[in-house]
């Protein structure tokens, strides 16, 4: 009877772990190849985690009640010092959980980031050829350029550089020299970004995308991602730079192919060579923050200069290929 | 019962809480070890900006002469040497012999300091200059400052010493951590004399 | 010492335990005394006072976020109020708390010891502390420093020298505090222990303090040679850190993690180790698997010290570290669930009195194992990606800090209160403290994952307004919080004035410190203590005689 009753018990709490890992709802929208991926390691540690608790708080609530000393039993409790194979139960088991935990995360590491790292090898390669060719056929016609990304393989990402400063995203397309304070990408076409910072650390974040990056003075790094489902989302910085760093934030655009295509044609006559005025304008929410306080000043001088470096990065990365 | 009887006497001949001469030596040797993790942190800093720096030392700044601070080793490992001859020398009760090997080592720890000086004021580079003149300087002189601290150590022994019956075979923890303490900022210098002049 | 009691052989057989034996002048508690348990006070005492600062700091916090715009404080100030509010808790609260504190009053009375090894190294330990604190809280007066706890360079370069000088300045004496102490530890646990108490005969408060000193002595080294670099930069213009002239700011994220995460673990295990005291005494049970859960505090001091780069997996770590570091980190949570599951058992069978300091212990154990394992999530690392600085790692650490230490810190008190003073704490007014607080810190801080995951960053002033409903909550919860700690007050200054007598050993403890007068006199025992018993022998038939008292030659 007691057993049975321990392991309806049991397999109650189980029941509702696997529900709970699955029906959290802790995780916003999902918008990139890797968020599902990543969601779904996120709810099975969840189900994990969650008998664990149950677990514990089942036990120490249950042993309280039941092994409570009652009134004029003042004897102590039997005199037991452990038990080896208990002891041994207990090792085992969350050892085995931290190891499948391991390689489970390891598994999705691989698929949604370092596999990356390898393709950028490849994809930095074909970019840096792409770019090459451009200009040795300098051809900027919108349909040229479009009709060589599609013949270029899936694996050829979008690059774009984004430079984080205090408290602003620039994002450049090194292809035209577009600049702009909001970025733009189409769905379903993996997108590389280029990451550096012109003055503290910052970190790029897409909530919904499930991936973030630190931004650091003097160095370089990158950041992938696949846009699945057309939308607007929010870009935080998540690295803690100055008394702004809560407002610097801005929106990354999902198009649908065609939207972006008309997008970038616009921006091209509109935004390549861009007038620092208007970029500040962009900045919403930047400029948000100056109104709010009048503390931050996004002036035409610090656009400049951050033009200044994002067209030096540009070189750089053209010619480090 | 018996336990207690044991501990009893034990407690009568100094046994358990008697031999305060061996807990400092014990906790100066770990305070020691403790120290010496700064350093340690220090050269691990130093060991990776070298291996990530494309030239090191970086371009325009000379490669360091190494005839002087090698000397200066000479000079500071021999010292220790010298001042094992004041622990041999406590140990025969040998007063004399203690301020001896101690004025000794503490002249020798004076000549090392100077040296330093001297090659501070003969570099070229300052201590903003770069990374690894920042590191040059930071590294060697939280070293000088250790050395000054032990000269200093050595003179305070040596103001005691004066008196025949301050120190003897069974009473010289001062000698002691001194000697070790020595012992110490010389090892140190030995790593970072092979981190930053020969490698 | 052992002297004096030799003088007068016949004494035990007169002299009664005095309950007032050793009451000390309250004058003492405020001079350079070198007496280990004078010390323990004035530690538990000094770092409660700047525990309330840190919580009135935190307070201001939850105000700011109660409302998504920024209206309390400004941005500036919302920034430092966040670094001083973690600065203050960590090095001013919890650590000092822990290990001078508990780990001065307690680790010489455990081990039958008459002070620690080095009395007057202790009370300088101890004095360098309110200096260090001033030093931290009068920069608010030139600009308090704002870069988080963490304090990264270059923003911390950049954000106002004297608060940044003074912060780092404040730390580096901390640190000085904690080696000195740490190495004090570690003598006197490996070298006064009463003869025929061996290692694996100590209470494991004993063991976790051995495990905590090892850590404090390999990695404070560290934080002071990144702090002395980053001064540097900071003062001297160099450039270790600093990007603008070719520094490494990611070197200092390195150095400071590398003690910064054993930190965290130097927060955590003495309170495991109280609560393997604790637990025993009121569940009338011998603690379960002695050896194991001694190890382990061995085992996670180890681990500790290979895992720091988990702070790190978005700043541009290499893959290969990333991965390494993942489950290094993981593997802590083996020893720590061996610790978990040998108190459970523990429990498990006794004949459980439910007081104050139970219902804390226990209360430990519930949250500090969300901590624990919100913990193994972080360390995975594409979920780390997604959550790292934002709420759910805020999260998470106030589950391990404050849901760990900080109720491990309450049970303490409640536990040994009636030995440091000589009187018990009133019981109904514990336990109002007790529930307030479990529900206070659940209310404001378990929503707080929430928010984190769906993508509120932390260190911020100003949020998106879809977080609003949330934050709230959380700043009610901090409320209930903030005036859970009155009763604890009141209760303790009136119970220290006029509560009830406590006697020698009012919970019938088995360890030591219950073997003398409360408060223990001077120098401890009348006579040397004389082990009878196992820390943990309950329920065994015990003769009267072997109850623990005071026992002399007989
Ligand atoms: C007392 C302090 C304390 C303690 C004990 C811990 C314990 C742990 N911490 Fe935590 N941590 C902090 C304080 C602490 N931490 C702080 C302050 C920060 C933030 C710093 C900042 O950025 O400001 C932080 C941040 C932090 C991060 C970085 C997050 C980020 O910034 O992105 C990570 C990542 O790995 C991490 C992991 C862990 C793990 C794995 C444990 C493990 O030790 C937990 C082990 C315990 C358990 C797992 C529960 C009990 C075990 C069982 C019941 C057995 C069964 C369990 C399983 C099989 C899983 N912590
Ligand atoms: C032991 C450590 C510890 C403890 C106990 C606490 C306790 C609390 N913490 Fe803290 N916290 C940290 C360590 C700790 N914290 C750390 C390390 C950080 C990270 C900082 C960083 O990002 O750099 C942090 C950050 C942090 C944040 C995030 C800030 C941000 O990222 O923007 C928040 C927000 O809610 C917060 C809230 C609280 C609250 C409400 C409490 C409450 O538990 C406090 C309860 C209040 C009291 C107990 C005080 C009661 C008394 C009074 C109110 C009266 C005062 C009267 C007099 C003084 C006379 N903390
Ligand atoms: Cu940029 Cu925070
Ligand atoms: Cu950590």
């Amino acid at each position: 009877m007691q057993i049975l009753g321990t392991s309806a018990i049991a397999a109650l709490g189980l029941v509702i772990s696997f529900w709970y890992g699955e029906h959290n709802g802790l995780l916003p929208a999902q918008a990139s190849t890797e968020a599902p991926m990543i969601d779904d390691l996120f709810n099975a540690m969840m189900v994990a985690v969650t008998a664990i608790f149950l677990l514990v708080q089942g036990a120490i609530v249950y042993s309280v009640i039941r092994y409570r000393k009652r009134k004029d039993d003042n004897a102590d409790g039997p005199h037991i010092e452990g038990n080896v194979l208990l002891e041994m139960v207990w090792t085992v088991i969350p050892a085995v959980i931290v190891l499948w935990l391991a390689i489970y995360s390891y598994d999705v590491y691989e698929l949604t980031g370092k596999k990356e790292v390898m393709a950028h090898v490849q994809g930095h390669d074909s970019m840096v050829a792409m770019a090459s060719h451009t200009h040795s056929a300098s051809s900027n016609s919108s349909d040229v350029m479009l009709a060589q990304i599609e013949t270029l393989s899936e694996d050829d990402p979008l690059v774009v550089e984004v430079a984080g400063m205090q408290y602003a995203w620039i994002f450049t397309y090194p292809d035209s020299g577009v600049v702009t304070g909001e970025l733009h990408v189409p769905v379903d076409r993996k997108v590389r970004l280029d990451l550096s910072a012109n003055d503290v650390l910052h970190a790029f974040w897409l909530p919904q995308f499930r991936i973030k990056q630190d931004t650091i003075p003097g160095r370089r790094t990158e950041l992938s991602f696949t846009p699945t489902t057309p939308g607007t989302y929010p870009v935080i910085c998540a690295e803690l730079c100055g008394p702004y760093h809560g407002v610097m934030k801005t929106q990354l655009i999902v198009h649908e192919p065609d939207d972006y295509t008309a997008w970038y044609d616009t921006a091209k006559v509109e935004l390549a060579g861009v007038d620092p005025d208007a970029l500040a304008t962009r900045l919403s929410r930047a400029a948000h923050a100056r109104a709010a306080t009048g503390g931050v000043d996004i002036d035409a001088t610090t656009v400049a200069r951050v033009q200044a470096q994002i067209s030096d990065l540009h070189h750089h990365s053209t010619h480090a290929g | 019962m018996q336990i207690a009887a044991d501990a009893n006497v034990e407690a009568l001949e100094g046994g358990a809480h008697g031999e305060h001469q061996d807990l400092r030596f014990f906790g100066l040797v770990i305070f020691l070890l403790s120290e010496g993790m700064i350093f340690v942190g220090l050269f691990a800093a130093y060991i990776i900006y070298r291996l990530l720096s494309p030239a090191w030392p970086p371009e325009g700044t000379e490669e360091l002469e190494v005839l002087l601070p090698g000397i200066n080793t000479v000079i500071l490992v021999s010292s220790s040497f010298v001042i094992h001859q004041a622990d041999l020398a406590i140990k025969r009760d040998d007063i004399k012999g203690v301020r001896l090997w101690f004025g000794l080592t503490a002249l020798m720890g004076a000549i090392f300091l100077a040296g330093q000086v001297y090659e501070y004021m003969n570099l070229e580079f300052g201590l903003t200059t770069n990374r690894f003149a920042s590191s040059f300087f930071l590294m060697t002189g939280f070293h000088g400052l250790h050395v000054t601290v032990g000269v200093l150590l050595i003179l305070g022994v040596l103001f005691v010493a004066r008196k025949p019956e301050s120190f003897s075979s069974d009473r010289h923890f001062g000698i002691e951590a001194a000697s070790i303490y020595w012992h110490f900022v010389d090892v140190i210098w030995i790593v970072l004399f092979l981190l930053l002049y020969i490698w | 010492m052992a002297q004096a009691q030799l003088d007068s052989p016949g004494s035990f057989s007169v002299n009664l335990p005095d309950p007032h034996g050793g009451s000390t002048p309250w004058q003492e508690f405020f001079s350079f005394s070198t007496d280990h348990k004078v010390i323990g006070i004035q530690y538990l005492v000094t770092t409660f006072v700047f525990y309330l600062v840190g919580g009135a700091l935190a307070t201001l916090i939850r105000a700011e976020l109660a409302t998504p715009e920024v209206d309390v404080v400004s941005y500036e100030t919302y920034n430092t109020l966040f670094t001083v509010h973690a600065t203050v808790m960590i090095f001013l609260w919890i650590v000092p708390a822990l290990t001078g504190g508990f780990g001065n009053y307690l680790v010489p009375l455990l081990i039958g010891a008459r002070d620690m090894a080095f009395p007057r190294l202790n009370a300088i330990a101890f004095w360098l502390i309110p200096p260090a604190g001033i030093m931290l809280l009068s920069s608010f007066f030139v600009g308090a420093p704002g870069s988080g706890w963490t304090s990264y360079p270059p923003l911390s370069l950049i954000n106002g020298k004297p608060g940044e000088a003074l912060w780092i300045l404040s730390i580096l004496t901390l640190g000085t505090s904690s080696i000195l102490a740490a190495v004090n530890f570690l003598v006197t646990i490996l070298r006064m222990r009463l003869p025929g108490m061996k290692l694996n005969d100590m209470p494991l408060f004993c063991w976790s303090m051995l495990a905590t000193s090892l850590m404090v002595l390999i990695s404070t080294p560290v934080l002071a040679a990144a702090l002395i670099m980053l001064a540097f930069d900071l003062l001297a213009g160099t450039s270790f850190f600093n990007p603008a002239n070719g520094g490494d700011p990611v070197m200092y994220q390195h150095m400071f993690w590398f003690y910064s995460h054993p930190a965290v673990y130097i927060m955590i295990l003495p309170a495991f180790g109280m609560i393997s005291e604790i637990l025993p005494v009121h569940a009338r049970k011998p603690i379960f698997g002695y050896k194991a859960i001694a190890y382990s505090s061995m085992a996670i001091s180890v681990l500790g010290l290979v895992v720091w780069a988990h702070h790190m997996f978005t700043s541009g770590t290499p893959d290969w570290l990333r991965l390494f570091f993942m489950v290094a980190t993981m593997i802590i949570a083996v020893p720590t669930g061996i610790k978990i599951f040998s108190w459970l058992a523990t429990l498990w069978g006794g004949k459980i009195r439910i007081n104050s300091a139970l219902l804390f212990a226990v209360g430990f154990l519930s949250v500090f194992v969300i901590g624990g394992l919100s913990g193994v999530m972080l360390a995975s690392v594409p979920v780390d990606i997604h959550v790292h600085d934002t709420y759910f790692v805020v999260a998470h650490l106030h589950y391990v800090l404050f849901g760990g230490s900080v109720f491990a810190i309450y049970a303490g008190f409640y536990h040994w209160f009636p030995k440091m003073t000589g009187r018990m704490l009133n019981e109904p007014l514990g336990i109002l403290h007790f529930v307030a607080t479990y529900v206070g810190f659940n209310i404001t801080f378990l929503p707080m994952h929430k928010l984190g995951l769906l993508g509120m960053p932390r260190r911020v002033a100003e949020y998106d307004p879809q977080f609003s409903l949330i934050n709230l909550i959380c700043t009610i919860g901090a409320i209930l919080l903030a005036v859970s700690t009155f009763p604890f007050i009141i209760n303790a200054i009136w119970s220290w004035i006029g509560g009830e007598e406590a006697g020698d050993n009012p919970w019938d403890g088995l360890t030591l410190e219950w073997t003398t007068s409360s408060p223990p006199i001077h120098e401890n025992w009348e006579s040397d203590p004389v082990l009878t018993v196992g820390p943990y022998d309950y329920g065994l038939a015990r003769s009267d005689a072997a109850q623990p008292a005071a026992e002399s030659v007989a």
